[in-house]
């Protein structure tokens, strides 16, 4: 009844090709924007800035850049996780050598490395698809991490392996509490999804979207399969890049390589499948199942058996339900909740009325 | 202008001229010293029983087998191996024998995906959806919507093409290669499965496009009442060797083909 596009009548491909053509989706979004700029920041504690919405908000970003190579590009990677820690790695790097380097400088600059890296790395899928170019990605994965715990110059020659960021400054803006760091990283996760959806319904995203569907058809189109495919591993791993950076400057402070292993990739692999391959809001919505879901059980666990059963046994329980979650969702809804979402508002649209 | 007319125009103006071709996988012989010519601004037809080497004909036109022995001259100049992908850019555009449309994509998308190699690729001005980036998509979003007139799918153009039913997404698939504006279309059994309706419907987008571009098609097809009313020509293979070529009438009336797909007796 509220949600319904009648009456909205276009008068220009412009207004047709807006990033929210509906009126309704564009105060949604004013909306999710003010309650994440203004409301959140009001009311929520440092534990939940810090611990909770920091971490969702990286991992969503790792994910938005996954999703790009997989969802929207075809090309499954396992690699992700090695990415992040390139563009960590890089960008610690470039302001322990050059400290008057600004730190977000030094995020794009880790994030131009994980492209280089990605685009390297990206090399196979030329010529594999599908499983055998999975496999080939996490050479990649095994690679890098086992590179920055071998050679410490990566580490600028810590003894333990570990790296401490550098203090974040700028304008005289010191980002060393949970509210300012908060900001920091949602600006620059609203600036990638903005970033991505425009990508992706740009002619290079239908060029990412055609080598996925029809290769051959792609190319009997004019589309360069190796540029595009090679362009989606650079964007998708620059934005790893930049959210390995993130994770490590912002969320840990203090990173050692393990921080990036092989489970990271794999979690964040299930964020888009959980989420939704071929979205952005997908990337979010599947951050939010892997990261915040555990931590409502945890909390329900904990409220329902009110200190009788041990903490042990919960944490079993809650792996238990989280497992069965996971497949509950992929049963009803196997393209991920932003399918559901998707079908959802379809069935908004004539809400009361069954069709 | 009849149909007269346009041959005797079209005579001193040849397209692509494939001289004595010969094609081989392996042990197997798809194409046997094979001559056919492609005249501007008509409609050909390649037909044959199963296995003659329509498709590895086609594939030869379009460039993506070069034959292992014989030349293919398009526009009067020698054309060597080009990558698939530059294929496009030299003006020829395709349709498949099984449609193969982007599935995750609408029909909008689909046939707009036609017009990426005529725009230019800026990843700054895409991203951030500015400038030449923003101008050109909604430049070629004109282009698209003529198409999607002229093929009358307006309804449908916001449909994701896997919902659709088979023969529209045959209307889309030539939609997305009449988007590239080519000079030489080539129809993979454009018919194949569908309704007599859908047949008709088809049959009239292919002359009307044939007549208003000036696009000059080549196409295979099984169904001989539609080959024998729309094309100017026809060619006919059996076991990789051509075996006749000429108006419908005059193919019709050979007995080498016949033969060919009666058995001989």
């Amino acid at each position: 009844m509220f949600y319904r596009e009648s009456g909205q009548f276009k008068t220009s491909y412009k207004a047709d090709q807006a990033i929210l053509p509906i009126f309704q989706d564009r105060v949604a979004m004013v909306f999710m924007l003010l309650v994440a700029f203004v409301v959140i920041p009001i009311f929520a504690n440092d534990y939940w800035l810090g611990s909770i919405l920091v971490p969702f908000l990286v991992l969503s970003l790792a994910a938005l850049g996954l999703n790009v190579l997989t969802g929207y590009a075809g090309q499954i990677s396992l690699g992700t996780a090695g990415f992040m820690a390139v563009g960590a790695f890089a960008a610690f790097n470039l302001q322990i050598r050059i400290p008057e380097v600004p730190f977000l400088l030094a995020f794009v600059w880790g994030g131009l490395w994980a492209a280089l890296v990605g685009v390297i790395f990206g090399l196979p899928s030329l010529r594999i698809k599908g499983f055998y170019l999975a496999v080939a990605t996490l050479a990649a994965q095994f690679f890098i991490e086992w590179l920055f715990t071998h050679f410490d110059w990566f580490t600028n020659h810590s003894t333990s392996g570990v790296i401490t960021s550098p203090p974040m400054e700028m304008f005289g803006i010191s980002f060393d509490n949970p509210l300012n760091k908060y900001l920091l990283v949602l600006a620059i996760v609203v600036l990638f999804a903005f970033a991505v959806r425009n990508l992706v319904r740009s002619e290079i995203g239908r060029a990412w979207m055609a080598v996925r569907d029809m290769d051959i058809a792609a190319e009997a189109l004019g589309i360069n399969l190796m540029k595009t495919k090679l362009l989606a591993f650079g964007v998708s791993s620059f934005i790893c890049g930049v959210s390995g950076a993130l994770w490590a400057y912002v969320f840990l402070g203090t990173v050692e390589p393990q921080a990036f292993d092989i489970i990271r990739s794999f979690e964040i692999l299930f964020m888009i499948v959980i989420g939704g391959l071929g979205s952005v809001a997908g990337a979010f919505l599947g951050a939010g199942f892997i990261v915040l879901l555990p931590i409502l059980l945890n909390n329900l666990g904990t409220l329902f058996t009110g200190g009788q059963v041990s903490t042990g046994t919960i944490a079993h329980i809650e792996y238990m339900v989280f497992g069965a979650f996971i497949i509950f969702f992929l049963i009803i809804e196997p393209n991920g909740l932003a399918r559901l979402w998707q079908t959802g508002k379809e069935k908004l649209r004539l809400w009361p009325f069954p069709y | 202008m009849s149909i007269k007319d346009k041959n005797t125009a079209a005579q001193s103006d040849i397209l692509m001229n494939i001289k004595d071709i010969s094609l081989s996988f392996g042990g197997l012989k798809a194409l046997l010293n094979v001559n056919l010519h492609i005249k501007k601004g008509e409609i050909l037809a390649i037909i044959g029983p199963n296995g003659a080497g329509k498709s590895s004909m086609l594939n030869v036109i379009s460039g993506i087998y070069v034959p292992q022995k014989g030349t293919v001259e398009w526009k009067g100049k020698l054309r060597k191996k080009i990558a698939p992908h530059n294929i496009a850019r030299m003006g020829i555009a395709r349709t498949f024998q099984n449609i193969a449309l982007f599935r995750g994509m609408t029909a909008l998308e689909n046939i707009l995906t036609g017009r990426n190699i005529l725009m230019k690729r800026n990843l700054f001005h895409e991203m951030f959806y500015i400038g030449k980036g923003r101008r050109q998509e909604e430049e070629h979003r004109k282009k698209v919507e003529e198409i999607i007139d002229y093929l009358e799918i307006q309804s449908i153009r916001k449909t994701p093409v896997a919902r659709l039913p088979y023969g529209l997404q045959k209307r889309v698939e030539l939609g997305r290669a009449l988007a590239l504006e080519p000079e030489l279309l080539l129809l993979d059994e454009p018919m194949a499965g569908m309704n007599v309706e859908e047949k008709e419907d088809m049959c009239r987008f292919i002359l009307d496009v044939n007549d208003q571009f000036g696009t000059t098609i080549v196409l295979i097809e099984h169904d001989m009442g539609v080959v024998m009313d729309i094309s100017d020509r026809v060619a006919v293979l059996d076991y990789g060797i051509k075996i006749a070529d000429g108006t419908p009438d005059k193919v019709r009336s050979e007995q080498k083909v016949i033969d060919a797909y009666l058995g001989v007796g």
